[in-house]
């Protein structure tokens, strides 16, 4: 069953349009991995279904219901998270706090708790006190991730999570994957890391220039007709 | 030296009521980034109100201010809400010039209501009471209980933005404004509430101004200036800094009062521009940022 | 059409003048021509008011220049209209200097001045740029309050020997057939409207030189304009010390013009600052047209509603707000888009037109 999707997407920086028309489908309990060149259009995606920036209101329908006019505040509370591109962790809020504020606009009660998240990840447990700036770039990713899933999100978009980490750590937040979707949760990722987006993904969206060019479960791609859908012919 | 170390101790408690005064305005500058030209004028407004309150009901002043805050409360509330949120995220034209309207709109609003005469906050015994300390030097009631109520301000601060919900949305909302929103944010009613909280403080040191001296509806701008000089003497982003702001200001008004009863305010603006030009990021600037 | 066969279909060239601008020039002769001669025939009240209106509108000219196009946002303006009044007195009531001198002397010697404070100010930004401009603005006041020779804080006037020692009254007086007062005020017009066309002039000019250009950028995106090498800081302090000789000259005209000063009245903040935010925000900030719609609709209001007292600065004030909300651009701003028309071309324009086939 479909839990999220987008009819027709586009989506504008001023004159500049980023999207043209994208329809995509994520169902429960899935995990959908959106892969294509820098300025494909990736995170303007992931952006658009969390409300920072608007295209028509039926352009994206969670559970059926348009959701393509609402601000990300409310958003947040029907229940999508997205761990923005960057990390952007608070930096005068210390890890908990960090950790904390993720359920400012959801208190529902769900699985994940701040006990969950140091379970998941336990190296915050020790920093829980630490101005997040003082951290390595893999555990304030970590943080970022804790952040979102604190809102029990149905739905969780990842922006290029493992970009600039060491693949040992990279592995390490991965390992945590299984976890978040062993709750239910759909997860929607953007990853410039081919590799490891085809390792985890059930199904691949591929963008290249603001258009769908290549949709499939990664098994049945061939690395021709990915090469193709990234670079064009 | 008896005059001087009068003149010391004078200096830091009216460094409390500056420090009340900026303690508002440092918090709009935190969470919001609102350079509030109207905050003077507003303190005044808000002794107004006091003055109003106390007169009508017959209250003690003390007791008129409790009425008051939860007025202001809304009011600050509302204001934000309806009107300077509207002027956020655009250029800073747009806040700096409304807050400027605003000021003239209140000062002209209580010049019609209740003339240019000076106003004062009538509290009986205590406003001449006064703490000898012997050697000739005794403390006013009144501005000692001024600087506490500006420590207790800045403790109450302090304790909402470190150890509540809603301080933690302020500081966030302050780091990163479109993050905010992914948590659920709503920005537009934390900076409502953020305004809302400040004109609690308006009123606090609105009781202070009018105790302590003659009030009237003209003389808000020089109020926001000593505000905003606490401010950036004590270097923005931090409550403590702007009490010490608040007592050098007072200090040095006190002490170029001292040399030449004109040169009061001379001398502070004359401080506020040399820290400025020795240490611009203030004296106690938060560590990051 | 193959495109990269043909090669580029447009060609592209930089216009400055919008359509109204030739128009313009012929109607702003005129106009000059009808103004300067105005006092041969109109009475002493208008141009009494016109004065009035050619400082302000000056006065908007130098803060827009810094506001609008700089990014300067100074509430302290009144610092140089004060201090051009108070030299003023001092360069004619001890210097001995004929008035007509000491403007523009005022107008270097406010440049001086400007430059120190620069060093101060210039230390904070944006916003609490503004504040801190106000803050010097009262510790000019403060000082010339401090100064026994100038009248301290009560002031002083001008000798009516001073006031009349302007070359050209004797002159006007004879060929207008008027007395002195009325013969002050004509030759304070012909000075007003002097320094009314150089500034606009000026601001002209600036906007259409290299700094002007380096202006636009730093308006529109500061960190950009910065990577393209444009040294901000330099622009913003040499259009600070610009502005602020030219509001000194304005201010010791003002104050000829007033003859008695004070501190109060030189570094008040609602007449010299404030009036003249308004003016240029309800005409249209960023624009040489907008702060003359502005000062036009302001002198209006001045003249029909002031009496109304503290009613009228509370319409003042809450017009300010209405349309920095809701026309944040102006009145000129609603014009201009609809109409599309320039009077001062100031600003350059990419046009790309579509290449003949040959």
């Amino acid at each position: 069953m479909a839990i999220l999707q987008t009819r027709q997407l586009t989506a504008f920086y001023g004159d500049f349009q980023a999207l043209y028309g994208i329809d995509t489908t994520l169902d429960a309990g899935e995990t959908v991995a959106i892969i294509g060149a820098n300025g494909a259009g990736k995170s303007t995606f992931l952006k658009a279904i969390a409300g920072l920036i608007h295209g028509a209101a039926d352009s994206v329908l969670l559970d059926g219901t348009p959701i393509g006019a609402c601000a990300a505040a409310d958003i947040v509370g029907l229940g999508v998270a997205l761990v923005p591109e960057g990390r952007r962790l608070f930096p005068s809020l210390t890890v908990e706090e960090n950790l904390l504020i993720g359920r400012y606009g959801r208190k529902m009660a769900g699985p994940w708790t701040l006990d969950r998240v140091y379970g998941l990840f336990p190296v915050l447990k020790a920093r829980r006190h630490s101005a997040t700036p003082t951290l390595s770039g893999g555990q304030q990713q970590m943080v970022a991730i804790g952040r979102a899933l604190m809102s029990n999100p149905r739905v969780l978009l990842c922006d290029e999570i493992s970009l600039g980490l060491a693949p040992i750590i990279i592995a390490d937040i991965y390992a945590g994957l299984p976890q978040i979707k062993a709750e239910g949760t759909s997860v929607v990722l953007v990853e410039q890391d081919i590799v490891q987006a085809m390792k985890v993904a059930d199904r691949v969206y591929c963008f290249q220039e603001g258009r769908l060019s290549l949709t499939g479960r990664p098994r049945d791609l061939t690395r021709e007709q990915i090469h193709r859908a990234y670079f064009g012919s | 030296m008896t005059g001087w170390i009068d003149a010391l101790i004078q200096g830091v408690l009216l460094g409390g009521l500056y420090a009340l005064f900026a303690a508002g305005l440092s918090l709009m500058f935190g969470v919001m980034r609102l350079v509030n030209l109207a905050h003077g004028d507003l303190i005044v407004l808000a002794a107004f109100a006091i003055l109003v309150i106390a007169g009508k009901l017959g209250l003690d002043p003390f007791v008129a201010v409790l009425v008051a805050i939860p007025i202001l409360f809304v009011i600050g509330f509302a204001l934000q809400y309806v009107l300077l949120n509207r002027t956020l995220g655009r250029d800073l034209l747009a806040p700096l010039l409304v807050t400027f309207g605003l000021s003239i709109i209140i000062q002209n609003g209580l010049l019609q209501l209740f003339s240019a005469d000076s106003q004062r906050l009538r509290a009986g015994a205590i406003e001449t009471a006064s703490i000898p300390l012997g050697g000739g030097i005794a403390v006013g009631v009144v501005p000692l209980l001024t600087l506490v109520s500006a420590i207790a301000v800045i403790v109450f601060l302090n304790l909402i933005f470190y150890r509540t919900p809603i301080g933690r949305a302020f500081r966030a909302t302050s780091d990163d404004l479109e993050v905010a929103q992914l948590m659920g944010i709503d920005i537009n009613r934390v900076f409502a509430t953020a305004m809302a909280v400040a004109f609690v403080v308006i009123a606090i040191a609105a009781l202070f101004l009018g105790l302590r001296a003659n009030f009237d509806p003209t003389i808000g701008p020089a109020r926001l200036l000593y505000a905003f000089e606490a401010v950036i003497i004590g270097g923005l982003g931090s409550f403590w800094g702007t009490l010490a702001g608040g007592i050098v200001l007072g200090l040095a008004q006190t002490i170029g009062a001292r040399i030449d009863p004109e040169w009061q305010i001379l001398a502070g603006h004359l401080a506020f521009l040399v820290v400025l030009v020795i240490r611009p990021r203030g004296l106690f600037p938060r560590a990051q940022d | 059409m193959d495109d990269t066969a043909a090669g580029p279909s447009h060609s592209f060239r930089i216009k400055t003048a919008g359509r109204g601008s030739h128009a313009a020039l012929a109607a702003v002769i005129v106009a000059l021509l009808v103004l300067t001669l105005l006092p041969l025939f109109a009475g002493r009240t208008l141009i009494q008011d016109l004065i009035f209106l050619f400082y302000m509108l000056a006065l908007a000219q130098c803060w827009n220049l810094l506001a609008g196009y700089a990014g300067l946002i100074s509430v302290g303006q009144q610092a140089f209209v004060g201090l051009g009044g108070y030299l003023l007195f001092a360069l004619t009531l001890i210097g001995g200097l004929n008035p007509l001198l000491a403007i523009p002397l005022a107008g270097v010697i406010a440049a001086l001045f400007a430059l120190p404070t620069a060093l101060v100010v210039f230390r904070l930004r944006g916003a609490y740029f503004a504040i801190g401009t106000w803050v010097v603005a009262e510790v000019y006041r403060l000082t010339f309050a401090q100064i026994k020779p100038l009248g301290g804080g009560t002031g002083t006037s001008l000798t009516p020997a001073v006031t009349s020692s302007v070359p050209g009254i004797e002159w006007v007086k004879a060929l207008l057939d008027v007395r002195t007062p009325a013969a002050r005020d004509i030759v304070s017009y012909w000075i007003a409207l002097a320094l009314l066309v150089a500034t606009l002039a000026a601001v002209y000019l600036i906007l259409r030189s290299r700094r002007g250009l380096a202006l636009g950028a730093i308006r529109d995106h500061e960190a950009a304009a910065a990577s393209l090498g444009v040294d901000i800081y330099r622009v913003k302090l040499a259009v600070y010390v610009a502005t602020a000789a030219m509001t000194g000259m304005i201010g010791a005209l003002i104050y000829l013009q007033k003859a008695r000063i004070s501190p109060d009245a030189g570094f008040a903040v609602l007449d010299w600052t404030a009036y003249v935010i308004f003016i240029v925000v309800i005409g249209g900030i960023g624009t040489m047209e907008g702060p003359v719609i502005g000062a036009i609709i302001f002198y209006l209001m001045q003249r029909y509603l002031a009496d109304f007292g503290a009613w009228y600065l509370i319409l003042l004030g809450t017009l300010g707000i209405l349309v920095m909300l809701f026309a944040p651009k102006g009145l000129w701003g609603l014009v201009a888009e609809r109409y599309d028309v320039t009077l001062f071309p100031t600003r350059r324009r990419l046009i790309a037109e579509a290449r003949p086939k040959s």
